[in-house]
């Protein structure tokens, strides 16, 4: 069964149709790279999965659990988006860590938060507690930074805040991590860290959707990658099909303009 | 003038300012958390909500402090025949020190609520993102990521409106609170005129005080941008 299974999103804002049914699956451990040029309707297409736009029509199902359908108002209802949302994390690109909070509350807020509705928060909240801390100081090790434990986010780099934004999404423990042009805000120097993380990611069990403009990174990580152009997949299959051997003309378009820089 | 004669003013002035600081002080302590109700009015999804309150910000913020204070000291008993009581939680307070403590409160409740809302209005939208996409309710959002970051932006201009409070209070003087200014003028009805101009080493001082505070507390909240 897939873990993600995406069925005819489609989405306006007024009269501009940013996605025109957007069909895909992805299955468990595997890596998705969407690819193409600004304004395709990426970014888009995250923030639907991630329920920070409603789309207006399609189905998102999660291991084969329908999660959302805007036609069907029972899939709706504020209170329980909160806890679908929590299959899937999301990287922002500009980070958006919070600033007054040091590097480890950063990773470990929402999870406090969200123990606090256990049951036995009241009887273990030591242990809980204590639990939470010991895992978001093994994830900030994942990403490289365990001498930044007690930083704030203005005193780190770019790239440095961008891996702490991985370790905050990471520490949710998502079925599904998406990236949302994770290094386009990093100065070109600092982008090399960030992909190294997220290609350290790749496991078994971790399923990734990477929107990004890296085609060298989409090649090398990605197991699927997608295409995508106004707002429709134009072409979707392996990055040997896609990047490398293209079939629409706008693909082709796009891939030897990028190439060419 | 000589030094009895000084101590004397410098004794009743000192009495008559204690009438500003309570002016101040309770100001402070009911408006801030007033402004923050009518700023969730003012951004209110709920659209009559919305336009009520901003209508009430801006008669408040249109007309001048001192006609309010008029208003509050004659509208309820012109208006509906109310009569402030003469004591509150057993405390015994005359009726003009209540109606400026009204118009005072609302006055100042309106100002607050555009400095928070401008404050809130500051966050980024990415800020509220995040923290929706890591599984957090509304209010946790508003609470744990976005309230700090406000409270730090709107510390200036909070800073800037409460030393005006501090002088506005002199204004209680048109429905005759017994505070600083008034007292001093009746010195200089008397014929002895210095009085009037020694006020402002009181409040000098005061908001001298308030603006030490004030950048202490921005150093405070220095350890994050």
């Amino acid at each position: 069964m897939s873990v993600l299974e995406v069925k005819g999103i489609k989405k306006s804002f007024g009269s501009n149709n940013v996605l025109k049914g957007i069909d895909f699956s992805l299955e468990k451990g595997e890596v998705l790279a969407i690819i193409g040029s600004s304004g395709s309707g990426k970014t888009t297409l995250l923030r639907c999965l991630n329920f920070l736009e409603t789309p207006d029509s399609g189905e998102i199902y999660v291991n084969g659990k329908l999660l959302l359908d805007p036609s069907r108002p029972d899939t709706m209802n504020e209170k329980d988006i909160r806890t679908k949302r929590l299959h899937f994390g999301l990287v922002f690109q500009s980070f958006n860590l919070f600033p007054q909070y040091t590097v480890i509350k950063n990773i470990t807020l929402a999870q406090e938060l969200l123990a606090k509705e256990r049951p036995d928060y009241k009887a273990d909240k030591k242990k809980i507690l204590e639990d939470i801390y010991n895992n978001s100081i093994k994830i900030l090790d994942r990403v490289g930074l365990l001498e930044k434990e007690k930083a704030y986010p203005c005193e780190l780099s770019g790239g440095q805040q961008q891996r702490v934004a991985i370790a905050r999404a990471l520490a949710m423990r998502p079925e599904i991590l998406c990236f949302d042009e994770p290094t386009s805000a990093l100065d070109p120097e600092l982008t090399g860290e960030v992909l190294k993380v997220i290609r350290g990611l790749k496991s078994s069990d971790s399923t990734m959707i990477v929107v990004t403009h890296e085609i060298e990174f989409a090649r090398n990580v990605a197991d699927k990658v997608i295409y995508m152009a106004d707002g429709v997949i134009e072409e979707m299959g392996t990055p040997a099909q896609v990047i490398d051997n293209p079939q629409s003309e706008k693909a082709k378009a796009f891939l030897s303009n990028i190439f060419k820089q | 003038m000589t030094f009895e004669s000084f101590c004397n003013v410098t004794l009743s002035l000192l009495t008559a300012f204690k009438e500003n600081v309570v002016i101040f002080v309770i100001t402070l302590l009911c408006a801030i958390p007033l402004g923050l109700l009518m700023t969730f009015g003012s951004m209110s999804k709920f659209k009559p909500l919305k336009w009520l309150v901003r209508t009430f910000v801006w008669i408040i913020r249109g007309t001048p402090l001192m006609l309010q204070l008029f208003i509050f000291m004659y509208g309820p008993g012109l208006l509906f025949g109310i009569v402030y009581p003469d004591s509150i939680f057993g405390i015994t307070i005359n009726n003009r020190m209540i109606a400026a403590l009204l118009a005072f409160i609302i006055n100042y409740a309106a100002y607050f609520s555009e400095i928070y809302r401008g404050g809130i209005e500051s966050i980024p939208k990415g800020q509220y993102e995040a923290g929706q996409v890591l599984g957090m309710t509304k209010s946790q959002v508003f609470f744990k990521v976005v309230l700090m970051q406000v409270v730090k932006r709107i510390v200036p201009p909070m800073g800037n409106e409460i030393i005006t409070l501090v002088k506005d209070t002199s204004l209680a003087r048109v429905i005759a609170v017994g505070e600083i200014m008034m007292t001093a003028n009746e010195y200089a009805a008397d014929g002895i005129i210095w009085p009037l101009f020694y006020t402002a080493v009181f409040f000098l001082l005061f908001c001298g005080v308030l603006t030490v505070l004030f950048s202490k507390v921005e150093k405070k909240l220095d350890y994050y941008r």
